[in-house]
C-alpha cells in the first residue's frame, strides 16, 4: 500500500519564515512529492494547536506517515512522536527534518534558504516512507548513584541523594573530599569561615550510611547505558590499609620527610610523605607519596611501618580495580586553576611577591601555612599595599575569552581580607565590576566604603624595574586607568593574580570516558543551556559544579542538588524507556567473521562460539551504528537507520539534481 | 541491483508439456560462464531436456535475425553474460531483454562489471591509445583506430561502437535475476537452472544464491580482529588454520557471497570477492573497506596512514576487482563528451 505522508513546515515565528518561504516549501511539498497528501505551513507547529493538526489530519487524512519540517528533534521530536501517537500513529513513523538551525539560522539568501528547504523536506519525505514501526524498551534502574567529584557540587549531591535514602558511590581523586572550598579562608559575600560551612558537610557524606566514599581513585571505565551503567573505578595504591588505620596520625608525625605541599596548601606550606592534606581530612586515612617517601627512594626508614599501631601501612599495596553497577553518575570534577606563568608580564614566579588567588588563599587561611598572617614571602614583612589583578588569562582571547565569573566577588573578598588583617592599602585593577547576584553588588559597595581603590583598566605589566626612587624595592603595577586615560605605575609590595578558573585538564577525556561532549573551552556540555543545565546528552549521566562552566559556590550547591533532584526522578520512576533504535544481528546469516566484536563502544556485542555468530545484546545497544557500517556482509540492520532509509534520505535530497545523471545508454542506437 | 523487470517474472516451467526455449549470450566477458555451464557435465542432458538452446553463440550456431524475427517473450530463459561496452552489445541486451520472459545477469561481468569493468577507471581514448599504440608490442604508425564506419572499395565496413563507460546489464536493461560468480561455480549454475524448471524461483530481481558469506564455509579459527600492518600474499606463507584476514592478508571472503565453496582460502590464498557482495549490499568495495578501516589496531591517524599505503597499494584493485562498474562510485565526467557514439569520428584519422 502506498504511504500518505503528511508534511507540516513550522514558521517558528519569524525564526524560519523570516528565511524561508515556508508556504511555498509546503505548496511545493504538496504538489511534487509523492505520497505527500497533506501539506501544510503552521505559525508554531509546537504548539497545541500545531499538534492537534497532525492529530486531526491521521485521523482524517488517514495519514500513515508524517514529516513536520521545523526546528532540531533534539527540541520537538518528542513533541511531534507523542502528536503522532495520539492521532493513533507509532511514533516511530514520524520524521523530523531541521529548517531552522540547518537552514534559516545559518542561510543569508531567503532564495537559497528556501530551495534547501524543499530538498531536507524532500530528504524527510522519502525516507519516512521506509520507517518501520517500533516499539520502545523499558528496563529497570539500578538504584545506585555514582557521584564523581568530592567538591561542594559533588558533596551536595551526594547528600541529597542519601539522604532521601538512596545508596550513592562517591568517587574524589585526592586523598580526601571538600575540594577546592576547603583551601578558602571566607566566602563571599557574607564572610562564613569556609571551613565552618563545609566540614560539617564532609563529616556527614563521611559516616552517612548509604555512602560509600572512594578516596585517592579516579574514574576508569564507564561501559552500558542509563539506569545501568557498568562503571571500573581504579583504587590507587594509599600504601595505608582503608580498615587497619585509625587515622591516629603516628605515622605522619614520625615521618621524617617534608616536602613542599603543591596540591593542598598551593606550594605555600609543606606535608610530610606520608600525609593527610589537612586536619579535618575525610576520610581519615593518610596517603603515603612513593615520590617523596624515603622506603620507596631507598629501602631505608619505615619508620611509619614500624610505629604504626595497627600495621597499617602496606608498602606493597597496589592499584586496585573497583568494578560497580550504577544507574546514573553525576559528574562534578570541578575546576582547575589557570597557570598565571603563561602570562610572563605579570611576573609570577618570577618576582617574589606576586602570588595567585589560591596562594593567597592559603596564606590569609587561620589554618593555612602562616596561621592566617598576611606577609610577603619573607615570612614576617606585612605589606602596606597590596594590588589584585582582575582577569588573569579570563576576558583574554589569548587565553580563555569567557568571564570565570567567581573572581570579581573572590578580589573584593580578599580586599577586605586584607584590609583587615593588615591594614594595607588596596588596589584593585578590573576591566569591569561583575557582581550580579543576590547580594552581590551591596558587597562591591561596602568595600567602596571600606575604602578599596578600584583603577578600571586590564594591567599591562607587573615588574620589578623601578623608574623612581619611590618605586625601588617595590613590585610596580603598570595599567591604563582607562576612566582618566592614564597611563599609570603602582608601586606596592604584594601582587594578588585572580587566575581564570580552567576546565580539569583531563575533563575532555573523562566526558569521552562517559559519552558527553564538552564546549570549545573544555566544560561539559549540558543538554539545554538554559532549561536542561545539569542533564547531558546522554541519558543517566548529569553534570554539577564548575565542570559544566565556572561557578560560585551557591551555583555549584544547586547544580548538586539539582543533579541529584534529576537522579531521583529516574529511581523513583524505576523504569527508563530505552530507544528502540537498536542493531540487529540477523543470526542466520551471520557467517561469524567477528569483524563486529571489538567495533561497539557499548560493548553490546557478544561472540556466541558454539553457534559461531554474532548478537546484540538490545539492552545495552545504543543505536550508534558502528557496526551496521562495519559489517561486511551487511547482515546488521540499525532499526531506524536502515539502508533503505538512508538512500532514500539520500535520493530525496538530491531531487533537483538527480534525472540528468541516471538516463539510460543511448535510445538513438543502430542495429550492428 | 535496483532495477526491476516490466512484467516478466512468470516462471518459464507453466507449460511443462513443451519444451522451454533458453538463450545464452555473451557480451564483454572471457567465455569463461560458458566454460562453467557446460562444467554441468552430463547434466548439461537435462537441460536438453527441459530446453531447446535457440541462441549460444558461443557453443552452437545461431544467427541474431533468427532472435529478432522472434516474437516478444518468446525466449522462456535467457543467461546473459559479459558487461556492455560496445553498441552491439547493448543492441543484443535489448533485442534479448525484449524477447525473454526472465533475463539472467550471468556472472559477475553482467551483474556487476568484472574485470572489464575496472577500464571504467579510464576513458574510451585512453584504452584505444593504449590498446592500439602505446603497447611495446605495437606498431601503428598511421595510427589506426577502430571506427563504427569505413569506406573501402567495396562499400561502407561498420564496426560497434566503443563507448566510454563499460555498464551492468541492469545499468542497461531491467533484469530478472542475478546469479554472480567469476565464473559462477557449475553446481550454482545447476541449483538455478533447477530452480527455473521447478518453477521455484525467489521474487524478481533477486541473486540466486546463497545469503550468507564465504567466511560460513571456512574452518580457519577467528578471534576479535586487530590488524597492526597489511600484508600482500607473496609476503607470507599464511599459517592454513588461522583467518587469513587476521594475519594482516587482505581476505575479501568475510563480505563475499557464499557460493564458491571457499575454494581460495582453502588453499591458503585470499577470497578475491569474486561473487561479489552479500544480501542486499549495495556497494562491495565500501562495505569491505569500512570493515577493515574498523579493524586496524592503532589510533594515531598518521600510523594508519602508513598502514593503509604500505599494505594497500592498489585500493580500486582490492576493493572493486569486480564490482567497480555495478558500484555506487560514479566516474567524475570525461573530458571526451560522454559516450563515443554521439562523436563516433572524432580524433584519429581513417587510414
Amino acid at each position: 500500500m502506498a504511504e500518505r505522508v503528511g508534511v507540516y513546515v513550522c514558521h517558528c515565528g519569524s525564526n524560519i519564515a523570516g528565511k524561508v518561504d515556508v508556504e511555498e516549501v509546503a505548496k511545493w511539498a504538496g504538489e511534487h512529492i509523492d505520497g505527500v497528501v497533506v501539506a501544510r505551513d503552521y505559525k508554531f507547529m509546537c504548539s497545541d494547536l500545531g499538534q492537534k493538526i497532525v492529530e486531526d489530519d491521521i485521523k482524517k487524512e488517514g495519514l500513515t506517515r508524517v514529516v513536520v519540517a521545523a526546528c532540531s528533534p533534539h527540541l520537538h521530536e518528542k513533541t511531534f512522536r507523542r502528536a503522532c501517537a495520539n492521532g493513533g500513529l507509532n511514533p516511530y513513523l514520524l520524521e523530523m527534518t531541521n529548517i531552522r538551525e540547518h537552514c534559516s539560522w545559518v542561510h543569508k539568501d531567503p532564495a537559497q534558504a528556501t530551495i534547501k528547504a524543499k530538498a531536507l523536506v524532500s530528504a524527510a519525505a522519502e525516507r519516512v516512507k521506509y520507517q518501520e514501526p517500533l516499539e520502545p524498551m523499558f528496563v529497570d534502574v539500578n538504584p545506585t548513584t555514582l557521584v564523581v567529584g568530592g567538591g561542594i557540587a559533588g558533596l551536595q549531591a551526594t547528600l541529597e541523594l542519601a539522604d532521601a535514602g538512596y545508596p550513592v558511590v562517591l568517587v574524589e581523586r585526592l586523598p580526601s573530599i571538600g575540594g577546592h572550598m576547603a583551601q578558602f579562608d571566607k566566602t563571599f559575600p557574607t564572610l562564613d569561615c569556609s571551613a565552618c560551612i563545609l566540614t560539617p558537610k564532609m563529616s556527614e557524606v563521611g559516616q552517612h550510611e548509604n555512602v560509600r566514599l572512594v578516596t585517592y581513585a579516579e574514574l576508569e571505565e564507564v561501559s552500558g547505558s542509563v539506569g545501568n551503567f557498568k562503571v571500573k573505578i581504579r583504587q590507587k595504591a594509599r600504601k595505608v590499609d582503608y580498615d587497619l588505620c585509625t587515622g591516629c596520625g603516628v605515622c605522619i608525625e614520625k615521618c621524617p620527610r617534608k616536602v613542599i605541599d603543591n596540591e593542598f596548601e598551593a606550594g605555600m606550606g609543606t606535608r610530610k610523605a606520608i600525609y593527610m592534606p589537612f586536619p579535618q581530612a575525610v576520610p581519615r586515612v593518610p596517603v603515603l607519596d612513593t615520590e617523596s617517601c624515603i622506603w620507596f627512594e631507598r629501602q631505608r626508614c619505615g619508620a611509619c611501618q614500624k610505629l604504626c599501631p595497627t600495621d597499617a601501612i602496606k608498602f606493597d599495596q597496589e592499584d586496585e580495580i573497583i568494578e560497580l553497577n550504577v544507574g546514573n553518575i553525576i559528574l562534578a570534577t570541578g575546576w582547575k586553576p589557570f597557570d598565571c606563568t603563561k602570562m610572563p608580564q605579570y611576573g609570577y614566579g618570577r618576582l617574589a611577591n606576586v602570588y595567585t588567588s589560591m596562594e593567597f588563599e592559603r596564606l590569609c587561611n587561620a589554618a593555612g601555612p602562616t596561621n592566617g598572617k598576611i606577609v610577603l614571602r619573607d615570612g614576617q614583612t606585612v605589606p602596606r599595599s597590596v594590588a589584585i589583578v582582575h582577569c588573569v588569562g579570563s576576558r583574554d582571547l589569548n587565553h580563555n575569552a569567557y568571564c570565570s565569573s567567581v573572581c570579581c566577588m573572590a578580589s573584593l573578598k580578599m580586599a577586605h581580607l586584607v584590609m583587615e588583617k593588615t591594614g594595607a592599602e588596596v588596589h584593585s585593577f578590573y576591566i569591569d565590576m561583575r557582581t550580579n547576584q543576590k547580594d552581590y553588588e551591596e558587597f562591591y559597595q561596602r568595600l567602596l566604603q571600606e575604602g578599596v581603590k578600584f583603577v578600571r583598566g586590564k594591567v599591562s605589566e607587573v615588574t620589578d624595574a623601578a623608574r623612581a626612587p619611590h618605586e625601588a624595592g617595590k613590585t610596580i603595577v603598570q595599567c591604563e586607568d582607562t576612566l582618566t586615560g592614564r597611563q599609570q605605575r603602582y608601586p606596592v609590595d604584594m601582587v594578588i593574580l585572580m587566575g581564570a578558573l580552567e576546565p580539569q585538564a583531563d575533563a575532555r577525556e573523562m566526558g569521552l570516558k562517559c559519552g558527553i561532549s564538552c564546549s570549545m573551552a573544555g566544560f561539559y556540555t549540558e543538554r539545554h543551556p538554559k532549561l536542561d543545565p545539569v542533564a547531558t546528552m546522554t541519558d543517566g549521566i548529569f553534570v554539577a559544579g564548575a565542570c559544566q562552566g565556572p561557578k560560585d559556590i551557591p551555583a555549584s550547591v544547586v547544580q548538586g542538588a539539582a543533579a541529584a533532584a534529576r537522579v531521583q526522578g529516574m529511581i523513583t520512576k524505576g523504569k527508563v524507556m530505552i530507544e528502540p533504535v537498536v542493531a540487529k544481528i540477523d543470526e542466520e546469516h551471520c557467517s561469524g567473521c567477528r569483524i563486529c566484536n571489538n567495533m561497539c563502544p557499548y560493548n553490546a556485542i557478544e561472540f556466541d562460539a558454539t553457534r559461531g555468530v554474532s548478537h546484540v545484546i538490545t539492552a545495552l545497544c545504543k543505536g550508534c551504528g558502528t557496526c551496521v557500517s562495519a559489517c561486511p556482509a551487511n547482515v546488521i540492520s540499525g532499526a531506524h537507520f536502515s539502508n533503505r532509509q538512508i538512500f532514500a534520505e539520500i535520493k530525496g535530497a538530491l531531487w533537483d539534481a538527480l534525472g540528468a545523471e541516471e538516463t539510460p545508454v543511448s535510445a538513438e542506437m543502430s542495429a550492428p | 541491483m535496483t532495477t526491476q523487470a516490466q512484467g516478466a517474472s512468470a516462471p518459464p516451467a507453466d507449460a511443462p508439456a513443451k519444451k522451454g526455449k533458453l538463450a545464452i549470450y555473451w557480451a564483454a566477458s572471457c567465455g569463461g560462464c560458458e566454460i562453467s555451464i557446460l562444467g554441468i557435465d552430463t547434466k548439461i542432458l537435462d537441460v536438453a531436456n527441459a530446453f531447446d538452446i535457440v541462441f549460444c553463440p558461443c557453443i552452437a550456431d545461431g544467427k541474431v535475425r533468427d532472435i529478432e524475427k522472434m516474437a516478444d517473450g518468446e525466449i522462456d530463459v535467457c543467461l546473459f553474460n559479459g558487461g556492455v561496452r560496445t553498441s552491439e552489445q547493448e543492441y543484443m541486451a535489448q533485442l534479448l531483454r525484449r524477447k525473454s520472459k526472465v533475463l539472467v545477469a550471468f556472472g559477475s561481468c553482467a551483474t556487476e562489471g568484472c574485470i572489464p569493468g575496472l577500464a571504467n577507471l579510464h576513458s574510451r581514448e585512453a584504452i584505444f591509445d593504449n590498446t592500439y599504440q602505446e603497447t611495446c608490442s605495437t606498431e601503428n604508425p598511421g595510427q589506426v583506430r577502430p571506427q563504427p564506419a569505413t569506406k573501402v572499395a567495396e562499400g561502407e565496413l561498420h564496426l560497434p561502437v566503443f563507448y566510454d563507460t563499460l555498464r551492468t546489464l541492469d545499468q542497461t536493461v531491467p533484469v530478472d535475476y542475478y546469479l554472480p560468480g567469476c565464473p559462477p561455480e557449475s553446481e550454482r549454475i545447476w541449483d538455478a537452472i533447477e530452480a527455473i524448471v521447478t518453477g521455484q524461483l525467489p521474487p524478481a530481481g533477486s541473486v540466486i544464491g546463497s545469503n550468507t558469506t564465504v567466511c560460513d564455509f571456512c574452518h580457519r579459527t577467528r578471534t576479535e580482529k586487530k590488524i597492526k600492518a597489511f600484508k600482500r600474499t607473496w609476503e607470507v606463507i599464511p599459517d592454513p588454520d588461522v583467518c587469513l584476514l587476521e594475519q594482516g592478508i587482505i581476505c575479501c571472503g568475510v563480505a563475499t557471497r557464499a557460493g564458491c565453496g571457499c575454494l581460495c582460502p582453502q588453499v591458503n590464498s585470499p577470497c578475491i570477492g569474486c561473487y561479489g557482495p552479500n544480501g542486499d549490499a549495495e556497494d562491495f568495495g565500501a562495505r569491505l573497506m569500512s570493515a577493515l578501516a574498523s579493524v586496524i589496531d592503532s589510533n594515531d591517524p598518521q600510523e594508519i596512514d602508513r598502514i593503509i599505503q604500505d599494505g594497500i597499494p592498489d585500493p580500486v584493485g582490492t576493493f572493486y576487482r569486480f564490482s567497480l562498474a555495478g558500484s555506487l562510485l560514479r566516474r567524475g565526467k570525461l573530458p571526451a563528451r560522454g559516450n563515443g557514439h554521439h562523436h563516433p569520428a572524432q580524433k584519429a584519422g581513417v587510414s
